[in-house]
Order: structure tokens, then sequence, then C-alpha cells
């Protein structure tokens, strides 16, 4: 009698891996009894990853199913947030922030650099499957603009000869330092710091008190 | 109870209110597209924005709670404009289609843009544009006209209990989608109700009327024994649709998608003429020469060779006549009960659905006994639903496991299980015990065994022991499935003295001690078992399988061609009225009745409908009383005997296919397609 699967085709399949369940029981286990519906976020990530980084039709109904709920119900939070993906992604999926700060320090020719040379337009695969484009939000690294989100990580005080390069060694399967490009350290001052540059000398009273509350906090 | 001040004037509500309701108490309008009564509050539309003291900013005065001492102002520049703002808003994407909208002039968004809105948008750009969604034959889509009100979504996933509608993206990117998939319940057609602009419409009846040109006959639906209260629209002859009316104790403004989208079978395979059956074939006739065969016929016959059925959709009136047709003929072979079903006609509290429909929210365990209400009566089921919701309700139930829209615990497959309950055995039986208002539904499909009547008493017993039957509760229901059955009990269509019932008229047709059967609008039985000798009489409205075996067909009307009076499951006696004249030659079945005993018998004294009302007023006061339901006196029913060990089987089959009306109907053929639940076995009629 009830709808249990919106699938056009019936040959997909997926259900979770023994670790994921396993992953996914943690989440679940955090919700009171018969309020496991909660933990769908969670779940739909854990999917997402186990699929490729895209949550099939099948991913969907099966965590529905994990979780009792209505497929639908599922298909609503999975179109509802931007950070599922409904449709196939290459193996690197690069997200350009397009927010404010990053578009002011140049992110437009960020996008337009990975279009030009993947040759695919936003959203799209390109024809090895190694990489898809996309803008997105804000990713709260401004003050490393403009930056990228590829998988994982972040890219961040980018050029487009930078991101060019990035893409090529992504390509030939090199290993790509994560965080700045630049070489600063994580968002503090190019050049190194420009504040706070008298070290207290070891052994002093502050700096005593800084290990001391640095563990308890 | 907190007081507030409405518009300068002083009102004191219940607690729990809101603003909204608050103010309709006092009598001022506010506009709402999302709000509904019936349904959870979303308060998304923005369109009830109220101005409330101390508040910087209007608020959506259908979510806000009543508080003491509100001061909420409905009539101010702020409100007015901030009307006139969400309105543009909401017009924004909103295509310009009125004049070819179905919901044009019945549309909420219609008319409030016109109470509320301003006459220019202030909108320059694109239009959004939403692909049109597949939700089955009932349901039609026009996407683009929704405004995200999510009343549909609300109504699927509380009253109808599907969670198959969702809104899915975000946004303005919002969609109402089922994926593709017709939405699987009996009650999807009030989807196109509940939704205020013209997204949501009814497919069938696309494009074929606008609503200000249809007149309007509130009527009484017959296709299930609920006893709907419909409005029946029609244009000139054609019944365009039916429509629910407001009734809080029956089915409150809901209705099942059988009762609203036949109406194009009634159309179809219609009888309007009658027929005469000469050298093995069905041929046109005139009213005289039908006459005229029966009267040949049946003269000379004595009236312990004569037999009458009567279908599930007659109304009490012909029904009436009959039974004094019979009387005059000296035939005490009658029977109402065209299944077989073993009620006992002598004790109206033991065929009635006791509780009343409204009386199952007082409930607090529910004991469903052969019975699929969600097929046999979808209102009744959505009242256990509602009851469900408002938490506390336990049901179990004894037969063929069903998807009830509610969590049921499945007892047994046959009357064993019920008889250990009416020995106290069970985890079921400690909650009946309990509870303090249990009540047990029990369905045809356990009457219409061989061993209904033991059944039925075992029923009564299960009632007894759990103390169901006390003053101020009955909770012993019988759910019926059609909705001519307890008007035929109440008005004694059942075998006088010495008389046969349907087995008895069956067995005694085959073997030749039948000889005429006069079917009133009876298409449920098995024709096969009449013998090839038995001379059958049918009077109805479709040519069904009760025609195709007659040998003088008399053309009757339909429920919506005839004003008569319907008693439903609970004994409510109701009205339905005529909307449309019936097709060609066809006439009211009380009247061919009324022709045809003076051609052969003896006249009957009735004249006109007021007479024959009166008629059935005296043989029981029951019809006397409209729209009431008077406590049935409680009695020694049923007859203890041994039961069969075999598990219930159902009562409807299929529930898109009950009856001559339905099986008639493209729509509903399509619904049933649709489901998986295939074309009828037997010849519907509908094949040529």
């Amino acid at each position: 009698m009830k709808i249990t699967s919106y699938r056009r085709d019936p040959s997909q399949e997926f259900s979770f891996t023994p670790e994921n369940l396993k992953k996914a029981k943690v989440f679940m286990a955090r919700y009171p009894d018969g309020r496991q519906a909660s933990a769908v976020i969670s779940l739909l990530y854990i999917a997402q990853a186990q699929n490729g980084g895209w949550v099939s039709p099948a991913a969907i109904e099966h965590v529905a199913e994990v979780l009792d709920m209505a497929p639908v119900r599922v298909h609503e939070v999975s179109t509802f947030y931007t950070m599922f993906n409904l449709k196939p992604v290459g193996k690197h999926l690069i997200q350009v922030c397009r927010t404010t700060p990053c578009w002011l320090r140049g992110a437009a020719d960020l996008t337009r650099t990975c279009q030009d040379k993947l040759g695919v337009g936003l959203k799209e695969m390109s024809e090895d499957g190694l990489f898809t484009v996309m803008e997105v939000e804000c990713l709260g690294a401004c003050a490393n603009a403009p930056m990228v989100q590829i998988n994982d990580d972040y890219y961040e005080d980018l050029t487009p000869e930078r991101l060019s390069e990035i893409i090529d060694d992504l390509r030939d399967g090199k290993e790509v330092p994560v965080g700045p490009q630049t070489g600063r350290q994580g968002s503090a001052p190019e050049g190194g710091p420009a504040t706070l540059t008298d070290v207290p000398p070891s052994g002093s009273k502050r700096a005593k008190e800084d290990t001391g509350t640095g563990k308890g906090a | 109870m907190p007081k507030l001040t409405i518009d300068g004037r002083e009102i004191e509500v219940a607690d729990g209110l809101t603003v909204l309701q608050a103010c309709e108490l006092a009598g001022v309008e506010i506009p709402r597209f999302c709000y509904h009564e019936r349904l959870s509050v979303a308060g998304n539309c923005r369109m009830c924005l109220v101005e409330m003291e101390r508040s910087p900013k209007p608020v959506a005065s259908c979510a806000m709670p009543v508080g003491e001492g509100m001061v909420i102002r409905t009539d101010t520049p702020l409100v007015e404009k901030a009307r006139k703002g969400v309105m543009e808003f909401l017009l924004i994407n909103h295509p310009l289609d009125c004049p070819i909208c179905d919901q044009g002039g019945e549309c909420d968004l219609q008319d409030q843009a016109m109470a509320y809105g301003s006459d220019r948008g202030r909108f320059e750009e694109n239009k959004r544009a939403v692909k049109e969604k597949y939700m089955g034959p009932l349901i039609k889509t026009i996407m683009t006209r929704c405004i995200h009100c999510t009343r549909c979504v609300r109504f699927a996933t509380e009253v109808a209990g599907v969670e198959e509608i969702g809104a899915l993206g975000r946004g303005e990117h919002l969609e109402i989608s089922t994926l593709e998939q017709a939405i699987n319940s009996e009650l999807s057609g009030n989807l196109a109700d509940v939704c205020p602009v013209g997204a949501l419409t009814s497919r069938p009846y696309a494009f074929t009327a606008r609503s200000w040109e249809l007149r309007k006959t509130n009527s009484v639906d017959t296709l299930d024994a609920v006893g709907s209260n419909i409005r029946i629209d029609s244009r000139g002859r054609e019944v365009m649709r039916v429509l629910p009316r407001l009734h809080e104790d029956v089915n409150e403004e809901w209705l099942a998608d059988k009762s609203r989208y036949s109406c194009d079978g009634l159309g179809r395979q219609r009888l309007d003429r009658p027929y005469v059956r000469r050298d093995g074939k069905l041929r046109e006739a005139s009213w005289e020469e039908a006459f005229g065969a029966i009267r040949e016929r049946l003269s000379g016959v004595s009236g312990d060779k004569i037999a009458a059925l009567a279908g599930d959709q007659c109304d009490a009136e012909s029904m009436m006549a009959l039974k004094d047709l019979m009387t005059s003929l000296k035939s005490p072979n009658l029977d109402c009960r065209q299944d077989g079903a073993k009620l006992d006609p002598n004790h109206r509290g033991g065929y009635l659905f006791n509780t009343g429909i409204a009386g199952i929210e007082q409930a607090d365990a529910i004991l469903l006994v052969a019975a699929n209400p969600r097929w046999e009566a979808p209102l009744i089921n959505a009242r256990i639903r509602k009851r469900f919701l408002s938490g506390g309700l336990e049901v179990g139930a004894i037969g063929v496991p069903k998807d009830l829209s509610y969590p049921v615990a499945q007892l047994g497959a046959g009357p064993d299980t019920l008889a250990e309950l009416a020995a106290g055995k069970g985890d079921f039986a400690k909650v009946l015990k309990g509870a303090e208002r249990p009540m047990i539904v029990l369905g045809m499909a356990g009457l219409t065994r061989p061993d209904g009547a033991a059944v039925l008493a075992l029923a009564r017993q299960v009632a007894e022991k759990f103390n169901m039957v006390r003053d101020s509760w009955n909770g012993f229901n019988v759910l019926h499935t059609a909705a001519a059955r307890v008007a035929g009990l109440d008005l004694g269509f059942v075998p006088g003295s010495g008389g046969r019932d349907v087995e008895g008229i069956l067995d005694g047709a085959a073997k030749g001690e039948i000889e005429a059967l006069y079917l009133l609008g009876a298409d449920e039985i098995d024709m096969s078992r009449l013998g090839g000798e038995t001379f059958v009489i049918y009077q109805g409205h479709h040519g069904d399988s009760g025609a195709h075996r007659a040998d003088v067909i008399l053309p009757g009307a339909a429920y919506t061609e005839k004003n008569g009076t319907y008693t439903n499951t609970e004994g409510r006696v109701q009205l339905g009225r005529l909307a449309a004249f019936p097709p060609g030659e066809a006439r009211e079945d009380w009247t061919i009745l009324r022709a045809l005993s003076e051609v052969v018998g003896t006249r009957l004294p009735y004249d006109n409908l007021g007479e024959l009302r009166q008629r059935l007023i005296e043989v029981n006061a029951v019809f006397a009383a409209l729209d009431t339901l008077e406590p049935a006196a409680w009695g020694d029913f049923g007859a203890a005997g041994k039961l069969d060990a075999a598990p219930f089987g159902v009562a409807v089959e299929n529930y898109y296919m009950t009856d001559p009306i339905s099986r008639a109907s493209e729509t509903m053929a399509k619904c049933a397609a649709e489901l998986g639940l295939g074309p009828q076995a037997k010849a519907t009629g509908t094949d040529g």
C-alpha cells in the first residue's frame, strides 16, 4: 500500500557498509527514542561520502528506511540543503566561495579559470570524471580570500594561476598542500606577525598562568 | 479565559486559541492562505498579519496565541499596507491565467486579491515557471500557480495519513511534489479543495465547466454507508462534479474519492428506456409493454414463488413501495441484504454504528473485527486517524492485515481470536478492560459468512463483557458498506414469516421454486445462480450484472436524480435531493413501483412523495427525525452457533469499483489501474 520507493531505475542499489552503519547508529543514539529522524542530515552526509560525493535516490531511500521515515521526507531534506549533491560529481569537487570578501578579491576569476581549464559549466562534471566546479556561499575563510574548497580541504589565498596548478597536480595525482597557498601561517598576517611580537620570556608569571589555564579551559 | 481587545471591542475567548481564531469569534475577517482550521499551523503565507500593541512589527495572527490584555487592530493603515505587500509578493510568480483556470470564480487568491490587493504590481522581471507534476488520475497540477502554502502537504500527512507529498527544494525553487507518483489515498480529492489557488485541481473536471454556471444541489452521498453530505454541481442534465458539504458529525468537510469522482459513471451505461426480453434478446419497449410483460408472467403465480431483493443504493421510499407491493402480492420473500449479511433486523442496536462517527473521537480503544475502514468507509477511517493523532488510542484488528494509516495491533485472522478475546484472553483484552470508552467495529466481511450470526453474537458478547454498552456510551458498531442497508432494515425489507432470505431466494431460483425475482438495483448477487427459467425484473439505473440477466428492465433514477431518504451506518436519516432529471424514459423509482402496482395488483395507497414518507414514518418512527441520532435499543441479537475456523475475508476487494455507478466510471477504472487493482474480473457492462 505505502509508497516506499521513487526510483525510476530499480537497478540502483544502496546500503550502508557495516562501518558506516555503525557510524550511523552512533548519530542515531544521540537522540531520544522515537526521535531518530533527527539524525537525518548526519546520515545523509555518511551516505553521500559512501556514494562518491552525491546522494542517489537509492541512498536517500536507504536513509529513510534506516530512520523509519517516509522517503519523501528525506527527499525534502536532501533537496533543501545545497550541501547534498543530487547528481554525480567528479572525484574532486571544487567549491568556489563567491560571497563578498572572496568576490572582491577575485573569486569570479577563479570560477572562470576552473571553467575554462576544465571545459565545463557550473555543476557539470569534466569529461574525465575528475572534476566538478560549483559556486557556493561564504565558507567562513574570509581572511584568506579568495579561496576554494576541494572535497574536504580548504585552499586559500589563491590566484587563478595557483588554482590552475592545483588542478593540474590533482589530475596527476600529486599531493597538494592544503591551506594558504602563499606560505603564510593560517590567517596570520602576511610576512609574519605584526603585533604581539614581544614574546614574554619563558618562566615569567604570565607564561606560567597561560599554561596553567590553558588545560582547564 | 484571556480577555483581549480586537478593533476596539473587548472579547473573552478560550485558552489556547490563536489571534486569528479570536478575530473570527469577534466577527472580524482575516485573510489567509496557509492557515486551515483542520490542519496544523504553518504560518508561511503571511497574509494574516495584524497589528498588535507593543509589537514593533505586524504579527502573523494564525500562529500567535492569544494572551491576556492583548490589543489587536486589523483596520489600520499598517495592516492594510502589510496585506497589500504580501499580496504583491504572492502575485509576483503567480500567472495571470484566471480566465482559463479551473479555480477561477472560487479561488481564495482571486477573491483576496480583489479584496485586499493592489490593482497593479511593480514587478517587471520574468516570472518563475514550474513543470507540472504527476499526482495520479484525480489531481491535475499546474504548479506555476502554487503559492507554497503547504496545505496539501499537511493534509496528506495529517488527515489522509499518507506521507507522500513533500515540498522539495527551497525558497523560490520550492516545489510541491509526490515524486511523480499517484497519491495512494482514498481522500486525495480533498487536496483540490484545500488548495487555495488553482495549483491542484480536479483532473476529471478540468476545463468542463465554470463554477458560476453550475446549479448547486445539496444532497447525500450513497456510494458508501457514511452518508457524507455533498453538493452536486450540475449543468442541465449532467452532473459535472460532486463536492463535500460541511457536516461536523459525519464527513466534516472531506469527501472520499469514490463519492467525489465516480460521477462520470452517472452518464455512462445508463438504462434510459424499458427493455423486454423476447426470443432471448433484450429489446427496447415502451412502459406499457414492459408492464404488460410483467403482468402476463406474474398472473397466476402464487406469492411465495415471487421474491424481491433491494440493492445497496436504494432510497428508503422505493424500498417501502416495493415492500408494500410484495405484501399486496402476498410474497414474504424479500431481503435488502444482498451480500447475505446475517444482521438481525429486530434489534436496531445490533445493526447500527452506535457510537456515531463523531463519537469515535471519545473512544480510547478500538477493536476492528473483519473491517477495513480505509476502504469500506474512508471518512470513518479518517476520524479514527484524527482520534489517533490526539493521542492515547489503542487499535487492535482481527482480519486481513491492512495499512490503515495509524498503528494497529494485529490480533489474529479469524473468529477464534474473537472468541479468545470474549473469554478475556490475550493482551488486547487487558487493553479493552482498562479502557474507559472501548468500542468494537464489526465489518461486513464478518457477517456475510455462513457463520455470520454466530460472529455477530460473539461480537455482542465481547461488547457486553468489556462493558462497551452502558447508559452514556455505546461502543458496539456495525460498519456498513451499503448506503441503503440501514434504511432497509429499519423499514423491515427482510423476509416475512416463512419467507426466504437472499440465500433462500437464490437457492429457490436455482431449483425453480422462485418463479419471479424483482431486483431493485441489486447487482451484487451471483446472477449465475439464478435458474434459466426464473423471470427477473430489474429496476435500476445502470446496465450492470442485474440488467444483463433481466427479462424486463425498468429504468430508474440514480441517487442524483431523485428525492430520497437514506439512513447512514450510524442510523442518521438524511435527505438526498434531485439535482438532474433521469435520462430518457427513466423515472424516479417509487413512481415506477406505484405505476406497476396498478397493473399487477392493488394500487399502492400513496400518490406523492409526502404520503409515501408518511407511510415510512408509520412503519418506523425513526424516519421522522432527520439528521439526528437516537440511542438504539440493545437486545439479544445474533445466534450462538458453531464458528467456522476460516479467517475473515474482505468486504471490499477494490475500493474504486463497488457498485454500478463506480463500475461505469472511467475515472474509477483509471484509479484502480493506477494502484494495480486491475479491472474487475467479471464483466462490468462497460465493455459493450
